[in-house]
């Protein structure tokens, strides 16, 4: 009985505490929202020809001179301000989570084996690790988007906009991965079940990712959370400077960029729908984050 | 002058209240030492921390009485329970690295406790903290007290703890676990120290431990508690000799004794575990008799460690683990390795595993030379043959592997049933054999107890069909009913399957019971190898002399 | 200890080498320079003589070593875009970026570390609660959003402080300075609390762990046993020993506010070495890239480098060795 408790005390705990039951509740919406923006979405807003000038500017339902057609508003463009918001979340999730399973691969895989191996291997990785933690992630991110511009012709560039952010915030971030991945498996590489295998003869692969692996993976998943959290934070920061994601497909950033030049004139939901859109999403994702950090550390309960 | 009548403290939990212990009563004189002894999970740590009012959060007493002389414990606000801690109750616990504040002087310290206790100036306190280190055996005290606590070792931080917890002049100290983490030789200097103090200053000890002979050595008087309530109290002599409770009974028939062999200890047969029997097994690790007894002979082995480069002058420093190491285990036979901790015990037995590099020496199983850790090839027999028994239970089994897949990896490795089925059934039976339910199969690591997890690793072991088995310290993190029970079992299995046995530990009295013959280590060096009986009757070594005469023993004329 | 000190002050000189190197190849293998500096009109033979004459022909090693001899010298290039020495156009900018990152770190700490104190030692009060909400949105918020909501708050409606620029300046030899006057001061508050915002949150969630960690260590339970009183408790010894693994974030994070000063320069359009960065990027200026890079290094490694003497200065087990 106490067993089964046990187990499915993660689960006892979510279900009494309201704060992850909402943020799961908002987090779970944005990103359906995400995925089906294309068939909820009134409009594709990047397709030109589905929105005009003559819709622009249109304030939100509960205003004056709104049309109820556009529930939030329409931008200056005329693209519904719905519409955006999904597309544009799509386009930061997706950034995100790609950006995110490679710094993740990458990572773990460079931490596990300098865990495993110790020694010159070791050295070497955390020798790369120091050179990139000089730099912080905004840097990095800009320079490889700044060597991509140089190194590219520019036809292509458009098309590669996505591909370019996604491996500049990953190269930012699997530095993160790797140093909790080689601290775990030092401590698991001296438990007896570890010396065990390597006794028995195993394989250094298998040990590492049938026997080690599981055992990391309670950290390892906190920090994908976390990393998932600036993974679009920083997409959105590269979008808002103008480097990231373009106008005519926008992400969350983007949008605030654009809506930033509003700020002024009286057109408020051009700006902070977006953005309140944006927090909601980082937001409940740190919930998330911070009640899996609880679950994997017994002592704090 | 303590007295405890009745107390009960709960935990309150998502499940309801959760008592840890209960109808606890117990009295302790001026000057008197009290042990409280009792299994894991008895709560005497517990009772101690209630006392001292350092309960765990969200603990509280429930019931019960707490005088220390006209004082009513429980009758305090918070701030004069403070005032009472370090006036009159003291506390020491059990690792002293960890109870002093790396980052604060010896000498800051003990000034700060005794400055929070009396009016003395800062010149006062300090002289008033040299003289008690004096007192309590640290030589040179007025300069070592400007030291860190990490300049001093094991043993002399202990008394540092000692130092600070009597600088106050209590009445009462709660002692839990205080030499448990220290050597044979180092705890019995502390625990003549504890003798001291209490007949010299009148300071009443409550003593908590797990390991009877300590209880024998210094107790006046002791409680046996058990599962959260007092079983059996009175005057050390007769409980432990001539116990009347059938569980202190119980308990005292699985202390292995220092001066004899006994043949199988006395368990009460629980009910979890079968009796054991496992035919598909049984008869599967008798055909790998075939290849007979298997004995294990170390000529000349050395193994030297670099270390780590701290200065920029001097090269770094070696430090030599074993040294001219040369040992034959007689095939089929038990040989015990006895020695304390950093003795070189567990890195012979990397070196015979392959996990660690020898610098020097031979090794030789059977008739095979054995090549050395980094030149062993991962398909060598030795890792079949040679299988290993470890200390921690609950390390040595992987908690993300079913215990399923966790007994059918050596029969999978190593080629020796092709179909999963077959596999799992005989894992199963050796669970029997080893004296598990068989439906343990399913289930994971932390559903079992730490008996229960040896008996696993146990059973993983002999699946590989090995001719020799190390067992390194297989028992001493388990009580000592559940040590018997496994002990027993590994006699069993040694001798209806013919293994020879390596048995590592530093438990004196555990290896006495296990092993026909025994060598002992110090320093990585060999001070003695003979017949069990020779050695613990007739030892030649100094070391094993002392060794012997400082391990604490209950004196055999309280044996009924 | 002294070992200790040069093999750190060796890691860090190579940690400045690696990076030299990444601007070098930045240098070499992202555009062309002759064709930066020249334009459309040169003929080819003239190209190929300048590109003698600036020795870009030599081997891969040689130009490197002459690159970081250079630099090392204040040499830094010129850009492409302006034609300027870059060593002019960066130390123009440093002051600002400095003041900014010094005043955001020192709001960041002193806010910071003393509500992650309080927080852990009364994890259930109604202003933890609070104040634990808030940072959790905090870290969620990105940057550029404070900075907006800041300037949309103080600035348009309210019309208190400025929304961009630095106000009035003094200039101290070398050293353009904005922490004189009055109106650099308006100027810098908003700046500054966005760009401390998020390392506050970060110090402030470190340093609770930390202390809850240490209040649960055995030799604070001993102390407890002796009766030390709880004042001396908390501070002396609880909060002395966290201060140890947070100062080594404390230089990781001025890291960070260096870095994420790029955005609060862009959002505030604070004349800073960020601000230079990012249009150096818009416009693959290469030389300014690739010194910016190098610069921002030098900082962070020399910071860390501080770091770890004062932690060596601090921490007994490092400095002295046992006695037996």
């Amino acid at each position: 009985m106490i067993a089964f408790l046990k187990k499915y005390e993660g689960l006892w705990l979510f279900v009494h505490s309201p704060s992850a039951i909402v943020a799961a509740m908002v987090a779970t919406l944005i990103i359906l929202g995400a995925i089906f923006a294309s068939w909820i979405a009134l409009v594709n807003p990047y397709d030109l020809a589905s929105f005009s000038l003559f819709d622009g500017l249109l304030p939100p339902v509960w205003q004056d001179g709104a049309n109820p057609k556009y529930l939030l508003g329409t931008d200056d463009q005329g693209r519904d301000m719905i519409s955006a918001i999904l597309y544009g979340a799509r386009l930061s999730l997706i950034i995100g989570l790609s950006a995110l399973t490679i710094a993740a691969v990458i990572g773990v895989g460079l931490g596990l084996a300098a865990g495993y191996y110790g020694g010159r291997f070791d050295a070497v990785v955390m020798r790369i690790a120091d050179v990139q933690l000089a730099l912080p992630a905004i840097l990095t991110a800009l320079l490889i988007d700044g060597i991509a511009r140089g190194i590219l012709p520019a036809a292509i560039q458009q098309d590669l906009r996505v591909a370019v952010l996604t491996l500049a915030i990953a190269l930012s971030l699997w530095v993160n991965f790797a140093r909790t991945a080689r601290a775990t498996t030092f401590v698991q590489m001296n438990k007896e079940y570890v010396q065990a295998a390597i006794m028995m003869g195993q394989r250094p692969s298998r040990v590492m990712f049938v026997h080690i692996l599981p055992n990391i993976l309670g950290p390892l998943l906190v920090i994908m959370t976390v990393d998932l959290a600036s993974a679009i934070l920083l997409e959105a920061t590269l979008s808002f400077l103008g480097i990231g994601l373009p106008a005519d497909s926008p992400s969350l950033g983007t949008l605030i960029r654009i809506g930033m030049q509003f700020m002024l004139s009286g057109e408020w939901w051009i700006l902070w729908i977006p953005t309140l859109f944006l927090i909601a999403l980082v937001v409940s994702i740190n919930i998330l984050g911070d009640f899996l950090r609880d679950i994997f550390n017994p002592r704090l309960r | 002058m303590l007295t405890i009548k009745d107390l009960t403290v709960k935990f309150p939990s998502r499940f309801g209240d959760f008592s840890a212990i209960e109808g606890v009563d117990m009295t302790i004189k001026p000057g008197e030492i009290h042990g409280l002894v009792g299994e894991s999970g008895a709560g005497k740590s517990t009772v101690g921390a209630a006392v001292i009012g350092l309960l765990q959060a969200p603990g509280y007493v429930a019931n019960g009485i707490l005088t220390l002389g006209d004082t009513d414990l429980r009758d305090l606000t918070a701030a004069q329970a403070h005032e009472v801690r370090g006036d009159r109750i003291s506390m020491i616990f059990q690792d002293p690295q960890t109870s002093l504040n790396p980052l604060m002087t010896i000498e800051d310290q003990l000034v700060e406790t005794i400055q929070a206790h009396s009016d003395a100036s800062k010149t006062a306190a300090r002289r008033r903290a040299v003289d008690l280190l004096e007192d309590i055996g640290i030589q040179n005290a007025s300069q070592r007290i400007k030291a860190y606590p990490h300049q001093f070792s094991g043993g002399m931080r202990q008394r540092v703890v000692i130092a600070l917890a009597i600088c106050t002049d209590p009445e009462l100290i709660i002692a839990d676990e205080p030499t448990t983490a220290l050597d044979v030789a180092v705890q019995s200097q502390v625990l003549d120290l504890i003798k001291q103090l209490a007949r010299e200053r009148q300071i009443a000890f409550m003593l908590i431990t797990h390991d009877i002979g300590v209880i024998a050595q210094v107790a006046n008087r002791v409680t046996v508690m058990r599962k959260g309530r007092v079983v059996e109290t009175g005057d050390t002599a007769q409980v432990l000799g001539a116990p009347k409770h059938p569980y202190t009974r119980a308990l005292m028939d699985a202390v292995p004794p220092l001066d004899q062999k006994i043949d199988r200890f006395r368990v009460p047969a629980a009910d979890d575990t079968a009796v054991m029997q496992g035919d598909t097994a049984e008869r599967w690790l008798l055909e790998g008799q075939q290849y007979g007894l298997t004995g294990l002979a170390l000529e000349n082995l050395t193994v030297t460690f670099t270390g780590q480069r701290t200065s920029l002058f001097r090269k770094p420093s070696h430090y030599v683990a074993l040294e001219d190491v040369t040992l034959t285990i007689r095939p089929g036979s038990i040989m015990g390795l006895v020695g304390e901790s950093g003795s070189g015990k567990s890195t012979l037995a990397k070196a015979i595993t392959g996990l660690v590099t020898p610098t020097y020496g031979t090794m030789i199983l059977g008739d095979t030379v054995l090549p050395f850790g980094s030149s062993r090839s991962r398909h060598h027999s030795s890792r079949q043959l040679v299988q290993m028994v470890f200390q921690d239970p609950y390390s040595s089994l992987n908690p993300r592997h079913r215990i399923g897949d966790i007994l059918t990896e050596p029969l999978r490795f190593y080629g020796f049933v092709k179909d999963p089925a077959e596999r799992t059934s005989l894992a199963a039976s050796m669970l029997s054999l080893v004296g598990m339910q068989p439906d343990a199969i399913i289930k994971y690591p932390h559903q079992f107890s730490g008996g229960q997890r040896q008996r696993i690793a146990v059973a993983r072991a002999l699946l590989a069909r090995p001719r020799f088995l190390i067992c390194d310290e297989p028992t001493s993190a388990l009580d000592v009913s559940i040590q018997a029970e496994i002990l027993n079992l590994l006699k069993e299995l040694q001798a209806r399957f013919g293994l020879t046995i390596l048995f590592i530990s530093h438990n004196l009295a555990v290896v006495r019971q296990m092993a026909d013959d025994t060598a002992v280590l110090r320093n990585g060096k060999i001070q003695e190898v003979n017949t069990t009986e020779v050695v613990y009757q007739s030892p030649q070594a100094k070391y094993t002399k002392s060794l012997l005469a400082q391990t604490p023993v209950m004196p055999k004329s309280w044996r009924h | 200890m002294v070992y200790f000190i040069v093999k750190r002050m060796i890691q860090s000189v190579f940690v400045m080498l690696a990076v030299a190197f990444l601007a070098f190849s930045l240098f070499r293998f992202v555009g062309d320079p002759i064709t930066q500096m020249t334009g459309v009109e040169t003929s080819v033979v003239d190209q190929e003589r300048l590109r003698e004459e600036l020795g870009l022909n030599d081997p891969f090693v040689s130009q490197f070593i002459r690159f970081t001899g250079d630099m090392l010298q204040g040499d830094f290039g010129y850009s492409y875009r302006t034609r300027q020495p870059v060593a002019d156009m960066i130390t123009e900018r440093v002051p600002a970026t400095l003041e900014l990152g010094v005043v955001a770190l020192i709001i960041s700490l002193l806010v910071g570390v003393p509500a992650g104190v309080y927080t852990a030692l009364k994890p259930r009060g109604i202003w933890t609660q609070t104040i634990l909400m808030t940072t959790l949105v905090g870290v969620s918020v990105p940057t550029f959003v404070i900075g907006i909501m800041l300037i949309f708050l103080f600035g348009v409606q309210l019309g208190w402080l400025p929304t961009f620029g630095r106000g009035g300046t003094v200039q101290i030899g070398n050293w353009e300075s904005s922490l004189f006057t009055f109106s650099g001061w308006r100027a810098l508050l908003l700046p500054a609390i966005t760009l401390g915002v998020y390392q506050l949150t970060l110090t402030m969630r470190l340093v609770r762990a930390e202390m809850m960690e240490v209040m649960r260590s055995d030799y604070i339970r001993f102390a407890m046993a002796r009766g030390v009183p709880m004042r001396k408790l908390h501070y002396k010894h609880a909060m002395v020993n966290t201060m140890v693994p947070v100062i080594t974030i404390i230089g990781l994070q001025f890291g960070g506010v260096i870095a994420f000063s790029i955005v609060t320069e862009s959002v505030f359009q604070w004349p800073g070495m960020g601000l230079l960065f990012l249009e150096s990027i818009r416009f693959v200026d290469i030389p300014v890239m690739g010194v910016y890079l190098v610069v921002i290094a030098f900082f962070f490694v020399l910071v860390n480098l501080v770091v770890d003497l004062l932690y060596v200065a601090i921490d007994p087990r490092l400095r002295l060795r046992e006695l037996e």
